[in-house]
C-alpha cells in the first residue's frame, strides 16, 4: 500500500495504559517534526470495556481523525469481564481486535498480543486478512512485558514493535518516555521497548515497511494539548483566579487542569457539593472582586440554569463552559455529540442575556475563552464556552506562540474607589450600580469591602439602587438597558476582516456549495472540503463560533454565495440548522442537514459520502450510521 | 490607598447607618418575628464594630430573603436556597468582607439543604441566620420542613405525614462550629448570640425563631422561652459534642411540647476555619484574592510560562 501517513490504533481495555502510551507516542512524533492528531473512545468504566485512541500521523498538517485506521496495535482487554462466556458485553478480551476491523484500511497492519488474543475466535478472520492484504503480527507482549517488568507494561512492548515496523526511531520514543515516566518504571520500559524492536528486526525482514511513517519539519515549535488543556489556558491568562465545580465527564478535565495550576497561581479551586453550589460559588467571588468560572456537562449544566439567570439579572460576569455528550439524560457520558446546543442557549426562564461561543479548535478554544471573559466581565454578562467530548479530549499539535500572549487580568467595567467617590448616589449614600442611561447599557459595579459602593443585588427587577421594583417604568428601562449589552456585544464581534472574526472560512471562496457546522466538527469537514474539491465539486466551508449573539451577517452572506449548502453537526433534531433559520429567518430551502448521532464523531470521508450522495446524486445513503434532512425546497 | 478601604476602618458606628433611607420601612406583617432578626443584627453589627461598607448580607428567597432591602450594607439577594454558596465564595474572594447568609427554614433546611450540610462541613467563617417560622409564609401558608407532624395546611390538608427536621442536631452533625438557637421575643439573647456568631472563627448557625402571625396562628409566639445557660434545669456543657447532641435533641422536641429552650447549644473555638485550613494545603492566597485585581503591581502570571513546557 501507499499511504502518506500513518493511523495507529491502539486498543485495549480500560486501565490497560491505552491514554497515556498513546499520548506520548504523538508527543514523541510531534518532537520528531510531524503533525498528530488524536481520537479517543472509550466506555464509562474504571476498568475494562473496549477502549483505544487513535494517532493520526502525517507530514502535512491533520485536523480530524481521518477516515479508518491503517495500523492496529491490539492489546486485548486484560480487564474483560467474563471473557468466555456469551455475556451481556459480548467477549470483551477480544474486542479490541475485532472491534471495527472493517475500518482497516487495504493493506493495513495488525499487531496483537498473541499472549491474550487469539484470532480464532474472530469470524473469517484469517478470510478477512487475506482479503484486505493486511499484514499481521502476533506477538506475546504479554511475556515480553512479563519478564523485564510488569504485565500492563505490555503497551511499551507493542510501541516497540510499531517502532520497528514503521521505522519510527526509537531514541524519539525513549527520550519522550524519560521525561514522561518516573525512576521506578523508566528502566523496565525502556527495556520492554528495546527488546521488543530488535525482536522484529531480528525476526522479519523490515526493510520494506508496509506502513511507513513520513518524516517532517515544523517550522516553529509546537505543543501537544486538548482542548479543555486551552480552554483552561485561556481563563488563566484572562487572570481567571477561581473555579468551582463538581466531577462530570466530560468538563471534569478543564476542572482538573485548574484544580492542579491554580494553586502555583495564588488561585483557589473549590469542588463542591453540586453543580447549583458551583455556579452559585463562580457568581459569589465574582460579586466579590475576583474573575471565576465554574462548568459542567450536561446534566449538570442543568442544574445550573437557575444560578445563570441570577448572574443575567444581576448582571454578575462570570464564565461557564459546557462539555456536550450524548444525551438526553445520562445519554452516553463518554460520547460526544452537539445537543446540548439548545439547551444551553435557552436554559433559565425569562429573556436570556448570554454569550455562547463555540471554538472549533484547541486554538480557538484559547482565544475564545479569553473573549467569553473580556466580554463577560466589560459587560457584566454570563459567558458560556460550549465544547463537547472531542474538541475536549483530542490532542493535537498546535504552535506553542498562539499562547505567547499577554496576560487580561482586568475586572472589566468596576469603579475604584476613587471613581466612586464621583459616582451617582442615592441621597442616602447607596451607589446606582444599576443606571438607566448609560453607555452600552454598561452600568460600572462597585465590589463589597469598597467605601461607598454599597449596593443591592438581587434576582428581583430592581432600581439603579438595586432595590425590588416591580414599576413599569423602571422595568421597560432596566429590560432594554440588559438587552441593549447584547447588541453592543454584537457589534463588537461583528468584524469586518474575516481573519479576526470568530467564524472560520475555507475553500475556494467562489464555491458553489457550502458546508457549514460549529464547533468541534469543523476540522473534519474542511477536510471533506479538500476531498470534495479533488472529488470534482466546487465547495467551500464555515466554521461558526458566535453562538449568542448569533454571527448573524457573516452567516447570512455565506449561505448567500452558495447555491446549497449542507449543515453538519452531531445532532438529532437539527438544532444549528434550527438556530440558524431562527435567527436569519431564511433560506430554508437552501439549507439541508447532515446529522450523526450514534456516539461517533464525523469523518472526513462520511462528510464526502453525505454530500455526493445526497446534494450531488439527490440519492439516499443506505446505511443508518447518518442521516439526512433534506432542505424545505425539496 | 487599600482597594477595599472599608475593611478594618476603626471608627464608631451608629447602628442607624444600617438603615437604608430608600426602604427604612419593612413591609412585613405586623408583629412578624423578622422584625426582631432585622433589629438584633442592627444593634449585633457595630458592637463586633463592622460598618455597611464592610459587610455582605446574602438572603435567599421569601419573607427573610428581604433582609437587606431594610438592612444598608452590600447585600445580594439571591435565589431560593442559594445563599450560602454564593456567601461562601465570596468570603473566599475577599476574607476581609463579615459575610452573613440569611433565608427561612424552607430556605436552608428544605431546597438549600444540601448547601447548608456541606458549608456546615466546611465550617466557613460565616454566620448563617435561619429564620424558623415553621411555615411557608411568603407563599401563603404551606407546610414548611421545620412545620410539626400532623401539620395541616391547603398542601396537606390531612396534616403532614413527615416528622419535622432537627435544624440544630443536622447542623452539628453536619460540622458547624457554633450552634445556638434564639427567638425574636428575646432581643437581648438575639444580639447577644448574633455578636458571638460573627466573633466566631468558624461557620456559625443560628436557628432564629421568629413567628409568623398570619400564616403560623396556632403556633406559639416562641414565649415562654427558656435560656438554657441561664436556667437551673439544664446542665450540659455546650463544647462537649455528645452533650451538645443530646441537649439539641430534647431542645428539638420541646419545641413540639410548647417548650421554648434557647441558647448556646455547640461551640468549638478549637476548629480551624475553612480558610485556615485551605491556606494550611497551599490552596489559598495569604493576601485577599480580590485585592490583587486592583494592585497595579502584581505581576500576572502567563501560561506560556507556567505550564506550556510539559506540553512540549
Amino acid at each position: 500500500m501507499t499511504e502518506d501517513e500513518l493511523i495507529w490504533r491502539i486498543a485495549g481495555g480500560s486501565g490497560d495504559g491505552i491514554a497515556s502510551t498513546s499520548q506520548n507516542f504523538a508527543k514523541a512524533l510531534m518532537r520528531a517534526g510531524l503533525h498528530v492528531f488524536t481520537h479517543r473512545h472509550y466506555p464509562s468504566r474504571i476498568r475494562g470495556g473496549h477502549t483505544y485512541t487513535e494517532v493520526r500521523v502525517s507530514a502535512d498538517e491533520v485536523k480530524s481523525r481521518g477516515d479508518g485506521y491503517n495500523f492496529l496495535l491490539a492489546l486485548g482487554d486484560s480487564f474483560a469481564r467474563n471473557p468466555q462466556e456469551n455475556a451481556y458485553y459480548g467477549n470483551e478480551e477480544i474486542k479490541p481486535l475485532s472491534e471495527n476491523l472493517d475500518e482497516l484500511h487495504e493493506g493495513g497492519v495488525i499487531i496483537y498480543d498473541s499472549g491474550l488474543l487469539d484470532p480464532s475466535e474472530i469470524e473469517n478472520f484469517d478470510e478477512r486478512v487475506e482479503e484486505n492484504n493486511w499484514h499481521v503480527y502476533d506477538i506475546d507482549l504479554r511475556s515480553m512485558a512479563r519478564e523485564h517488568g510488569r504485565e500492563v507494561m505490555r503497551n511499551t512492548a507493542g510501541v516497540g514493535v510499531t517502532c520497528a515496523l514503521t521505522g519510527i526511531e526509537l531514541e524519539w520514543i525513549e527520550e519522550l518516555m524519560e521525561s514522561a515516566m518516573p525512576e521506578k518504571i523508566l528502566e523496565p520500559n525502556i527495556e520492554i521497548l528495546n527488546e521488543a524492536y530488535d525482536m522484529i528486526h531480528e525476526e522479519y525482514d523490515v526493510d520494506a515497511p508496509d506502513v511507513k511513517v513520513p518524516s517532517g519539519e515544523h517550522d516553529e515549535e509546537q505543543v501537544l494539548l486538548s482542548g479543555s488543556d486551552a480552554i483552561a489556558y485561556g481563563a488563566l491568562d484572562e487572570g481567571c483566579r477561581f473555579i468551582a465545580g463538581y466531577p462530570m465527564t466530560p468538563w471534569t478535565e478543564v476542572f482538573t487542569i485548574m484544580s492542579q495550576n491554580l494553586p502555583e497561581v495564588g488561585g483557589i479551586s473549590e469542588q463542591v457539593e453540586d453543580e447549583i453550589a458551583a455556579a452559585a460559588l463562580a457568581i459569589g467571588a465574582s460579586h466579590a472582586g475576583a474573575k471565576a468560572m465554574s462548568g459542567s456537562s450536561g446534566g449538570g449544566f442543568a442544574l445550573m440554569g437557575e444560578p445563570l439567570g441570577l448572574a443575567e439579572m444581576t448582571e454578575t460576569p462570570v464564565v461557564l463552559v459546557e462539555a456536550m455528550r450524548a444525551g438526553p439524560s445520562t445519554g452516553m457520558p463518554t460520547k460526544p455529540e452537539q445537543s446540548d446546543l439548545e439547551h444551553v442557549l435557552y436554559t433559565s426562564q425569562g429573556d436570556s442575556q448570554r454569550i455562547v461561543f463555540a471554538p472549533g479548535t484547541a486554538a480557538e478554544a484559547y482565544k475564545q475563552t479569553r473573549k467569553a471573559f473580556e466580554i463577560a466581565y466589560e459587560y457584566q454578562i454570563p459567558s458560556i464556552v460550549l465544547y463537547d467530548q472531542k474538541l475536549g479530549g483530542e490532542l493535537a499539535n498546535v504552535p506553542a506562540s498562539v499562547f505567547d500572549e499577554e496576560p487580561n487580568p482586568s475586572l472589566g467595567s468596576t469603579l475604584t474607589e476613587a471613581e466612586l467617590e464621583d459616582a451617582p448616589h442615592s441621597d442616602t449614600g447607596k451607589y446606582k450600580r444599576f443606571q438607566h442611561d448609560v453607555e452600552d447599557g454598561v452600568s460600572p459595579r462597585s465590589i463589597p469591602g469598597q467605601k461607598g459602593g454599597r449596593f443591592l443585588a438581587t434576582g428581583n427587577e430592581h432600581t439603579p439602587e438595586g432595590h425590588i421594583s416591580e414599576s413599569p417604568e423602571n422595568r421597560v428601562a432596566q429590560l432594554n438597558r440588559r438587552v441593549q449589552k447584547t447588541e453592543a456585544i454584537r457589534a463588537e464581534l461583528d468584524t469586518s476582516s474575516k481573519d479576526d472574526s470568530h467564524q472560520t472560512y475555507y475553500g475556494p471562496e467562489d464555491a458553489d456549495y457550502g458546508l457549514i457546522t460549529f464547533g468541534s466538527q469543523q476540522g473534519t469537514v474542511e477536510e471533506a472540503v479538500d476531498v470534495l474539491n479533488e472529488n470534482g465539486h466546487s465547495v467551500k466551508s464555515l466554521g461558526v463560533s458566535d453562538m449568542m449573539p448569533f454571527a448573524e451577517e457573516e452567516v447570512a452572506e455565506f449561505i448567500e454565495s452558495v447555491d446549497e449548502a449542507l449543515v453538519v453537526e452531531m445532532t438529532a433534531s437539527a438544532q444549528f440548522r434550527g438556530l440558524m433559520q431562527k435567527e436569519l429567518g431564511l433560506y430554508g430551502e437552501k439549507l439541508s442537514s447532515l446529522l450523526k448521532y450514534n456516539g461517533n464523531p464525523f469523518e472526513p470521508a462520511e462528510v464526502v459520502e453525505g454530500f455526493e450522495v445526497n446534494i450531488i446524486e439527490d440519492d439516499e445513503l443506505d446505511h443508518n450510521r447518518m442521516k439526512f434532512v433534506p432542505s424545505a425546497g425539496d | 490607598m487599600s482597594a477595599f478601604s472599608a475593611i478594618g476602618e476603626e471608627r464608631e458606628i451608629d447602628r442607624e447607618e444600617f438603615t437604608p433611607g430608600l426602604e427604612p420601612q419593612p413591609t412585613w406583617c405586623p408583629g412578624c418575628g423578622d422584625f426582631g432578626v432585622l433589629k438584633a443584627l442592627k444593634q449585633a453589627l457595630p458592637e463586633v464594630g463592622r460598618t455597611p461598607d464592610e459587610t455582605m448580607l446574602v438572603t435567599g428567597i421569601g419573607c427573610s430573603g428581604k433582609l437587606n432591602s431594610y438592612l444598608d450594607s452590600y447585600g445580594f439577594h439571591t435565589i431560593h436556597g442559594r445563599s450560602l454558596p454564593v456567601a461562601r465564595a465570596a468570603k473566599l474572594a475577599n476574607p476581609g468582607l463579615e459575610v452573613i447568609a440569611a433565608g427561612g427554614d424552607g430556605d436552608g433546611y428544605g431546597i438549600g439543604g444540601n448547601h447548608f450540610m456541606h458549608t456546615a462541613r466546611e465550617n466557613h467563617d460565616m454566620t448563617y441566620i435561619v429564620f424558623n417560622n415553621e411555615i411557608f409564609g411568603l407563599t401563603k401558608g404551606q407546610t414548611s420542613p421545620t412545620s410539626p407532624k400532623g401539620h395541616k395546611s391547603k398542601t396537606q390538608p390531612h396534616g403532614s405525614a413527615k416528622e419535622p427536621l432537627r435544624p440544630l442536631s443536622l447542623s452539628l452533625t453536619s460540622g458547624a462550629s457554633y450552634v445556638a438557637r434564639t427567638a425574636a421575643v428575646n432581643p437581648n439573647q438575639a444580639k447577644e448570640i448574633l455578636i458571638e456568631a460573627m466573633n466566631h472563627d468558624g461557620f456559625a448557625h443560628v436557628d432564629f425563631l421568629t413567628q409568623c402571625p398570619t400564616w403560623n396562628k396556632d403556633a406559639r409566639q416562641y414565649v415562654p422561652y427558656i435560656d438554657v445557660q441561664d436556667s437551673d434545669d439544664y446542665d450540659f456543657d455546650p463544647t462537649d459534642r455528645r452533650e451538645a447532641a443530646e441537649m439539641m435533641h430534647e431542645t428539638e422536641d420541646a419545641l413540639h411540647e410548647g417548650k421554648v429552650l434557647t441558647g448556646r447549644f455547640y461551640v468549638d473555638e478549637e476548629r480551624p476555619s475553612y480558610q485556615q485550613e485551605k491556606q494550611n494545603i497551599g490552596e489559598m492566597p495569604e493576601e485577599p484574592l480580590a485585592a490583587r485585581y486592583f494592585d497595579e503591581d502584581y505581576e500576572w502570571e502567563r501560561s506560556y510560562d507556567m505550564f506550556l513546557d510539559k506540553h512540549k
